[in-house]
């Protein structure tokens, strides 16, 4: 089953640019030689231009999903996802301060956007969790309540922000509809370690995220520490959230779909679900990637929309088909 | 390993609110101990400052002489495993699954099992009679199999100690005495100390071999379940008039309330 989502990451991946650009993307690999046979300018196309927004892309769908995996599982709720802890909105709240108060245009500017996008969520989870604190225990219904009034207020500064610095208004408003702006190798290698570092982290932890389905005192007894496992899974979900926020927006529905889709296909094991639920997170993305931009070509759409519009329906369908068991 | 449960003036609470106070009781190896009382008597509480879910406010827990206060919660569940309720398990795994991860304190951060894991877990599944249930989703099973694997997966913990809350709550009769019976065979095979939260005192005076009586977080007596559930005692604790009787065939204490309350018929 991993060797099929792996296959359907490289289709993704490779279908995405049509024509030539297949058998340039092909070239790319280590190995394959191919003749040369297309303009130079296609090159800087390729290579400068489609394929670092594709990884961007790609590891943006990973990182939604892999860590919305493991936000349902910490927190055993089925609508847990990176938005709903309000983790995104404080990451996009840190972000968008970041980008007004110096835009940068250098790679160490760059570097900046998904630190201050950790921190702010980092901030966020850290204040939604003493909200939701009672005594010693933390209640999952008081955590995502606190989670998203939390959120609805970071967002809503965000909105203020942005609404304030007028001259970017547009860009930032494409930014907060996933529309990933950015373009270029740099926001790729901006990301890139804080992405591999989280979900690094998070592809591991499938068996502590077993153990914990079982309640944190029942975890506890089973020999787990509890308390020390939680925060650093919440730690490296929002690292991973943070980045992908940083670089492509808010993109909604990523988070929660996928984990699902890889739960009623291949079972509830997070061992398994988790590193799946990153594979199929990178394909989902890739995929209305593409929509996005052929459907109304040459105009581009922003990726949320697809990622809500297509998503919506096909996970209501095969939320459905597998009605008569549950899944969760 | 064969361990004995210290507990050694034990106190727990909430905050700054004591539950339990000044506990003391011990629980030998092959021996069934009944925790008995009203509810928020203490009982749950007591199970969860002994596995560790709540932090002791003072007081000891031993086995075999070490204090498993000090230890972190993966070597205190090498010493002592828990049976909960079978409630709000989650669904989707299978029995495998479960019982496997029973094995938590034995293996790495990736869960990897090794041989020795899937024995211990195949024999614990084979003691609770559900090898046959293995493939089987755990929202599939009835409550009385599903509290037979939480003992499994318990069973697959391998350790001396096993605590048990109420794990009769959800039960029909059948299954109530089917798992008390197992429960007692398990103890005296593997020479297990239990300490069992379960408050119908009949079950208790069937089962256990000794019972702890807890009113209002202290141990009001201790003994057999025929020297700790007397008529008075019972009447004083639970506030009700009744009566104990012999049971017809062991001669153990039987629990009966005093038949009916008068309805009164005033209009006022």
């Amino acid at each position: 089953m991993l060797s099929a989502l792996v296959f359907s990451v490289a289709i993704g991946a490779v279908f995405i640019p049509p024509g030539t650009l297949t058998r340039m993307l092909v070239s790319f690999f280590p190995g394959v030689r191919l003749q040369l046979d297309w303009p130079e300018t296609f090159n800087v196309i390729i290579f400068s231009i489609r394929l670092p927004h594709t990884i961007l892309i790609a590891m943006t769908g990973a990182a939604l999903s892999g860590s919305g995996a493991v936000y349902q599982g910490l927190f055993r709720n089925p609508l847990a996802d990176p938005y709903l802890i309000g983790v995104a909105s404080g990451a996009g709240l840190g972000a968008v301060l970041a980008m007004s108060l110096r835009w940068p245009n250098d790679l160490l500017g760059l570097f900046t956007i998904p630190a201050a996008a950790f921190v702010g969520a980092t901030a966020t989870v850290i204040l939604v969790y003493f909200l939701a604190r009672s005594g010693k225990s933390m209640p999952t219904t008081t955590l995502i309540l606190a989670g998203v009034a939390v959120g609805s207020f970071t967002s809503a500064l965000t909105s203020y922000l942005m609404l304030r610095s007028e001259g970017e208004v547009r860009r930032a408003l494409a930014w907060l509809l996933g529309g990933s702006s950015m373009s270029g190798w740099d926001p790729v290698m901006a990301a890139l370690p804080y992405i591999a570092i989280g979900l690094g982290a998070l592809v591991f932890s499938g068996h502590p995220l077993n153990v914990l389905q079982f309640g944190d005192e029942q975890a506890q007894q089973m020999g787990l520490n509890v308390e020390r496992i939680k925060a650093f899974l919440v730690l490296a979900a929002s690292l991973t959230t943070a980045a992908a926020v940083a670089f492509s927006g808010v993109i909604g529905f990523v988070g929660l779909i996928v984990p699902h889709l890889v739960r009623i296909l291949w079972g509830p094991d997070y061992r398994h679900l988790v590193p799946l639920s990153i594979l199929g997170g990178a394909t989902m993305l890739l995929i209305a990637d593409l929509l996005a931009r052929i459907l109304l070509a040459p105009q581009e759409l922003p990726v949320g929309v697809i990622t809500a519009l297509a998503g919506a329906p096909f996970f209501l369908w095969v939320l459905r088909r597998a009605k008569e068991r549950s899944f969760w | 390993m064969v361990g004995m449960l210290e507990i050694q003036s034990l106190y727990v609470g909430y905050g700054k609110e004591t539950v339990l106070a000044d506990f003391t009781i011990s629980v030998r190896p092959g021996e069934v101990l009944a925790l008995v009382g009203p509810n928020g008597a203490g009982k749950t509480t007591l199970i969860k400052a002994v596995s560790g879910v709540l932090q002791a406010q003072a007081g000891m827990i031993r086995v075999n002489g070490k204090d498993l206060n000090r230890l972190p919660a993966m070597e205190r569940a090498r010493y002592l495993a828990v049976v909960p309720q079978a409630r709000n398990l989650p669904a989707a795994f299978t029995v495998w699954q479960t019982v496997m991860m029973g094995r938590t304190p034995f293996l790495g951060w990736l869960g990897k099992a090794s041989e020795q894991d899937r024995a211990r877990a195949r024999w614990a599944l084979e003691r609770t009679n559900t090898l046959s249930l293995a493939k089987r989703r755990v929202d599939e099973l009835s409550g009385g199999e599903q509290q037979r694997v939480l003992l499994a997966r318990a069973l697959a913990q391998d350790t001396p100690i096993l605590l048990m809350d109420e794990p009769t709550a959800h039960l029909d009769l059948q299954h109530q005495s089917n798992l008390l019976n197992l429960t007692r065979r398990l103890a005296e095979e593997q020479d297990l100390a239990v300490l069992m939260a379960l408050h119908d005192l009949n079950l208790v005076a069937l089962y256990a071999d000794r019972a702890a009586l807890l009113v209002e977080g202290r141990l009001r007596a201790a003994g057999t379940p025929s020297e700790v559930l007397t008529p008075q005692r019972l009447s004083e604790v639970y506030q009700i008039p009744l009566h104990v009787i012999a049971h017809p065939e062991y001669g153990t204490p039987l629990v009966l309330p005093d038949g009916r309350q008068k309805v009164s018929t005033s209009s006022t």
